[in-house]
């Protein structure tokens, strides 16, 4: 489903090149658990943020189920994001002045849905997440285990193929790093595509398929595996 | 991907109230712009009123006649000749009568004299006219009855006068039907004056009329100081003007030797001062409404880099550079829209007082600038928060995000 090939991705810094992604080749196919480690500076985030197309690669292609994406337009790879892809952020990236139920409903806003067709899939998304008790509630007045799931909530409720979470426990606690995870591999169990990046070797061995990186490469081998 | 256009606007006033300061801010700025608008423009909008006004009570469609001619050239034949201007006679006013297009006319003679009575007496502007005087000049009687409808060379022994005079002389007692002193001379009063009767110039409460003829021979003199002439209508002022000119050359042996000036004329050009003067300052303050723009521009640019992260985010959740443009435009729109119509009603609440404070102004805004002032606002609202709009869509989502 997701095919990188080539992948390389420079960083222009004064008169100095960065390579942060250095030829990376990567085929991961639908339902795949993937983890990727790696020293910090290697290129994880990198890696995730042009899987999210957040990024685009400076050269090397780029198809997500056949299609060339990273020459699509603005709009499309817009669309793309709001359909395609749920992320799941370190910084949980919530808008502090909207209540969770809103901030799970925005990518459904962008998407130009009807009021009506939100509102039952939103409390639907808090409902799996067990938030609903706590939908009129605002960020702040959140833990960051339950910040965490709302985020969650809010990357899944467009029903995306894939989810990518950028160290999706590194701001919680033990316990609700573990919920946390937990949550995102039931929702892989029913079909997601799930790519975590993380720090933690406990919860990247977790994976069915554990990618490490170095220097912006992927270690020999595992990009096709 | 189309955004509905209540959730724009519910997302929009939400980020404005999370942000209290820069939005009172904004919207001050604007609302000080359409009000001054409002205000200068009411201020020059009244003062045109109350001078076209003052000039149109003095009677409408009226031309004005008077001995001598206006240029002031130094020198023509008659000055040469030592020769003065020839008199204004009243055969000449009623020579004009012939036309049909004139509805009436009224001479007038002025001078001043003692009028007294029962050992009361004061120095008093006379004004030796006839009875078209009060409907050429929209007049009210407050007792009595005006000059009589007689032949202009009738010297009838009666007097209109002023209320003021009439406190003066009589006080509590009656003045009706009295004979007062004016000169040497004994004239009845048939009627006074209302108390409505100020215009340029003269104080109607402050004068005594008599029958021209008898002015005449009062001051002895057998010229007019004026002679006010009104045309059917409008329309006829031009032809009747030029019927004066040709009528009183004629009887004056060819010699243009009177000046005539029509009411319109001079009213028109006071209003056309005035009303540019209104413009000009309507401008001006317009200048105050760019300078809202400038500061919109800026805060929206603070704005933005505030909520560098929320755009980046919106951009992840896949919001479209359109999309994020259209949020940005419609925060700076309700700003723009909640401060201009704020301006317009600190603006009303503006010239209210202004009236308040000088009654004798008419200072309304005219409606032309409230609606300007409103266009011209949201305009300068929707140019200054393009280019910060542009540049929040333009964010780089990871660079957005990654910050902290
Ligand atoms: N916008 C940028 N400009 C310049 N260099 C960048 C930029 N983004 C990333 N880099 C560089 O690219 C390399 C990879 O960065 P990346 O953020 O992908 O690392 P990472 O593996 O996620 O590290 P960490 O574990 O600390 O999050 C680093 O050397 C980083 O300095
Ligand atoms: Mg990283």
């Amino acid at each position: 489903m997701i095919e990188l090939v080539n992948i390389h991705r420079n960083f222009q810094v004064g008169d100095q090149t960065v390579h942060a992604l250095d030829d990376v080749t990567l085929n991961i196919d639908a339902g795949e658990y993937v983890s990727i480690m790696g020293p910090s500076g290697s290129g994880k985030s990198t890696l995730l943020n042009l899987l999210g197309l957040l990024d685009q690669p400076s050269s090397g292609t780029y198809r997500l189920n056949g299609q060339d994406v990273t020459s699509l337009g603005n709009l499309r790879q817009a669309q793309v994001r709001n359909r395609e892809i749920g992320f799941v952020f370190q910084m949980f990236h919530l808008i502090p002045r909207l209540t969770a139920a809103e901030n799970v409903e925005l990518p459904l806003l962008l998407a130009g849905l009807e009021p009506e067709q939100r509102h039952p899939r939103v409390a639907r998304a808090l409902d799996e997440l067990h938030l609903t008790d706590r939908s009129h509630h605002k960020p702040e007045q959140l833990s960051g285990g339950q910040r965490q799931r709302v985020a969650i909530a809010r990357a899944t409720v467009t029903k995306p193929n894939v989810l990518l979470a950028d160290e999706p426990t590194g701001n919680l606690d033990h316990k609700s790093g573990q919920d946390v995870i937990h949550i995102l591999e039931e929702l892989n169990d029913r079909g997601i595509t799930l790519i975590v990046v993380t720090h933690d070797p406990e919860i990247g061995r977790r994976a069915q398929r554990q990618l490490h990186m170095m220097d912006g490469r992927l270690v020999d081998g595992q990009g096709t595996g | 991907m189309t955004l509905h256009g209540a959730d724009v606007i519910r997302f929009s006033i939400g980020s404005l109230r999370g942000f209290p300061s820069r939005t009172v801010l904004m919207l001050v700025a604007m609302a000080i712009g359409v009000c001054s608008v409002v205000v200068l423009t009411s201020l020059g909008e009244g003062a045109r009123r109350y001078v076209t006004g003052e000039f149109a009570s003095l009677g409408t469609n009226l031309i004005i006649v008077f001995p001598g001619r206006s240029e002031t050239a130094g020198i023509n034949p008659t000055t040469m000749m030592g020769e003065t201007p020839r008199d204004l006679t009243l055969d000449d006013a009623r020579s004009l009568l012939r036309s049909y297009n004139v509805l009436r006319i009224a001479p007038i003679n002025v001078g001043s004299a003692d009028v007294s009575w029962k050992g009361r007496s004061r120095d008093v502007v006379i004004l030796g006219s006839s009875h078209e005087l009060l409907g050429i000049r929209h007049w009210e009687m407050g007792q009595g009855r005006f000059l009589p409808q007689a032949d202009l060379d009738l010297a009838t022994p009666v007097a209109v006068i002023g209320s003021k005079i009439r406190n003066e002389l009589f006080g509590a007692k009656r003045a009706l039907g009295e004979w007062i002193r004016i000169g040497d001379r004994r004239f009845r009063i048939i009627g006074i004056m209302g108390s409505e009767g100020r215009s340029i110039g003269v104080d109607v409460q402050e004068t005594v009329i008599i029958p021209v003829a008898s002015a005449q021979q009062m001051f002895n003199t057998s010229s007019l100081f004026r002679l006010l002439v009104e045309a059917k209508s409008r329309d006829a002022i031009e032809t009747v003007k030029a019927f004066v000119i040709d009528t009183l050359q004629e009887r004056h042996q060819g010699e243009k030797d009177v000046t005539v000036i029509t009411q319109d004329a001079v009213l028109e050009t006071f209003d056309r001062i005035l009303g540019t003067l209104t413009y000009a300052v309507g401008g001006i303050a317009a200048i105050s409404l760019a300078v809202a723009g400038i500061l919109i521009m800026n805060v929206m640019l603070v704005a933005v880099s505030q909520r560098t992260a929320e755009i980046g985010l919106l951009k992840a959740l896949g919001a479209s550079p359109r999309q994020i443009i259209i949020l940005i435009l419609t925060e700076a729109m309700i700003l723009s829209a909640l401060g201009a119509f704020t301006g317009l009603l600190l603006g009303q609440l503006g010239s209210l007082i202004v009236r308040h404070t000088f009654p004798v102004l008419p200072a309304y805004a005219p409606a032309w600038a409230s609606v300007a002032a409103l266009v011209v606002a949201l305009i300068t609202g929707l140019l200054f928060s393009l280019m910060p709009a542009r540049r929040a869509a333009q964010l780089d989502p990871v660079l957005a995000l990654s910050r902290r």
